[in-house]
């Protein structure tokens, strides 16, 4: 017996298979791209692929994430809040605060000690700090995004950025470099400006340790340095971090399993 | 006598030269590009040629803008807020208000009848009601900057952009365009949202009275267009209000220099 969690972000779409015991069996990854109910096939079928099942096999499947109501197989949907709680609650079970940057949105959630959600703020009405903003910032560097946190780490005297939005930063970059500035300098100065901006938003449910971050954006170690200066704690990183809220999806789905919930749909229409 | 009013945006630069009737001898606007330090001194350069000029020939020289500090020749800088006023109500007498639309900025301003500031209010943060918002949507329709307003205005039926953040919207556009919709429907859709957070602003500071649209985007006829059916009555703009804060400037050189006279 297997479950499956789906996580369409608004960039990439994620799955996590688990068996019966919480081991992950299966993971897939892969852009979400314009037709969102596809992605959602595609990652569910892949991370069965990875984990050698059968659809058959599996026993419940939740959606979550920005397009969940997309993941037409999904027996349920559960917010990437709730999904997000569970699943660095199962995997850093000292969370406390969870800060999760995606592709175009900024949430901050605070959790208890059985990874129950209090209190949570988002930012999605802006996409500073996003993976839209890094991506921005790559592609006016002429660089790529896995290599603009590395290489902000080299600098020795971050710049002053003043600009948090997306579409600004870029003309402050070109006139940064336009002056003669280092590169590694400006990606410095751009982390620290948008990881400030990033601790404002949790600040407003509490910086209580553990802090885990989760999402996309959390591969960029650029961004966690800066992110652990400016709350002024250490932050919990899993290699996992981008399947989190799939993670999470699974754990609910598998309790759901336990409490005696049966699958009732399959890709393309009933089971 | 002349005096020069040199405007540097951040998106272009502006230049006018004036007489003392308030003339404008000549005019110029060109990109701004990445060395801002550079543009006020080479369009200054560019339309001084134009005129068939001299540097000695100008009395007095009035830089604003985003990059005002960064032209030397200057013998004063001033804030893009008090020259669009004064440029706007030389150039409309009757102006009551001022909506001055830039490539990274938005300002709404209240003025007297005599042209001075009386309240104003900005946007200079975000791009959401400024220019870029409308090179961003271009860029993701694929449409050039000339044509956007123009191909906006064959709009049947405008489609809302509810993202407030110019880096969202195209996001959101690109799921327009993939979800079928035309494309002078989701341009005047829009138009429509920079129209909304402009006119928010101006409401601020209070919208009656005759409207005058400064910056940029006056050379778009879907911007105008959007702006008054948002507004309900008609906006005062001509290819010559993109000139308002040079203008402004050049009018208020001359004030400085009668102050300087009188002063002697």
């Amino acid at each position: 017996m297997i479950v499956s969690g789906v996580d369409v972000g608004s960039t990439t779409s994620k799955a996590v298979v688990l068996d019966d015991r919480r081991q992950i069996v299966g993971t897939s990854l892969l852009p979400t791209g314009a037709n969102v109910v596809r992605a959602a096939e595609r990652a569910f079928r892949e991370a069965l692929t990875a984990a050698k099942c059968d659809e058959s096999e599996a026993a419940y499947v939740i959606g979550t994430g920005y397009g969940r109501y997309k993941v037409s197989f999904g027996d349920d949907q559960v917010t990437e809040i709730g999904c997000h709680a569970r699943g660095a609650h199962f995997l850093f079970p000292d969370t406390r605060t969870i800060v999760d940057i995606g592709g175009q949105d900024t949430k901050a959630i605070r959790i208890n000690d059985r990874g129950e959600v209090l209190d949570f703020c988002m930012n999605d009405k802006c996409a500073a700090g996003t993976g839209r903003f890094l991506d921005a910032c790559a592609n006016v560097l002429g660089m790529s995004l896995e290599d603009i946190g590395p290489a902000s780490l080299r600098s020795e005297k971050a710049l002053r950025i003043t600009n948090v939005c997306t579409v600004f930063v870029e003309s402050e970059i070109i006139s940064q470099l336009a002056r003669g500035e280092k590169v590694e300098d400006i990606l410095r100065g751009v982390h620290q400006a948008i990881a400030s901006r990033t601790a404002g938003l949790v600040r407003r449910v509490g910086t209580n340790p553990a802090v885990t971050f989760t999402g996309g954006v959390s591969r960029n170690q650029g961004m966690v340095k800066s992110l652990e200066e400016k709350l002024g704690v250490p932050v919990h990183v899993s290699p996992l971090s981008q399947w989190m809220g799939a993670l999470g999806a699974a754990l609910i789905a598998l309790e759901r399993v336990e409490g005696g919930a049966v699958r009732r749909v399959a890709i393309g229409g009933a089971a | 006598m002349i005096t020069a009013g040199v405007d540097i945006g951040a998106g272009t630069t502006k230049a006018v030269l004036m007489d003392e009737t308030g003339r404008v001898l000549a005019k110029l606007s060109q990109k701004s590009g990445a060395r801002l330090d550079d543009a006020g001194s080479r369009v200054l350069a560019a339309v001084l040629e134009r005129a068939g000029l001299r540097r000695e020939d100008l009395a007095y020289v009035a830089s604003t803008g985003y990059g005002r500090y960064q032209l030397p020749e200057r013998d004063i800088q001033i804030t893009e807020v008090t020259c669009h006023a004064r440029g706007a109500s030389h150039l409309f007498p009757a102006t009551r208000c001022l909506l001055d639309i830039g490539a990274q900025s938005t300002r709404a301003v209240r003025v007297d009848e005599r042209g001075r500031v009386m309240r104003f209010k900005m946007n200079d943060r975000c791009a959401a009601g400024a220019g870029r918002f409308l090179e961003r949507v271009a860029r993701a329709l694929e449409v050039s900057l000339e044509d956007l307003g123009p191909m906006s205005l064959h709009a049947s039926d405008p489609q809302a952009i509810s993202s407030i953040c110019a880096v969202l919207a195209e996001s959101e556009v690109i799921n327009l365009v993939t979800s079928g919709k035309a494309t002078e429907d989701i341009l005047m859709g829009a138009h429509l949202s920079i129209a909304d957070r402009a006119l928010a602003l101006l409401r601020q500071v209070g919208a009656d009275g005759e409207v005058t649209v400064t910056g940029g985007v006056v050379l778009n006829p879907g911007m105008v267009d959007a702006l008054e059916k948002r507004l309900g009555k008609r906006v005062n703009a001509s290819p010559d209000t993109v000139f308002a804060g040079a203008i402004g400037a050049a009018l208020l050189g001359f004030v400085r220099l009668r102050k300087r006279g009188e002063a002697r």
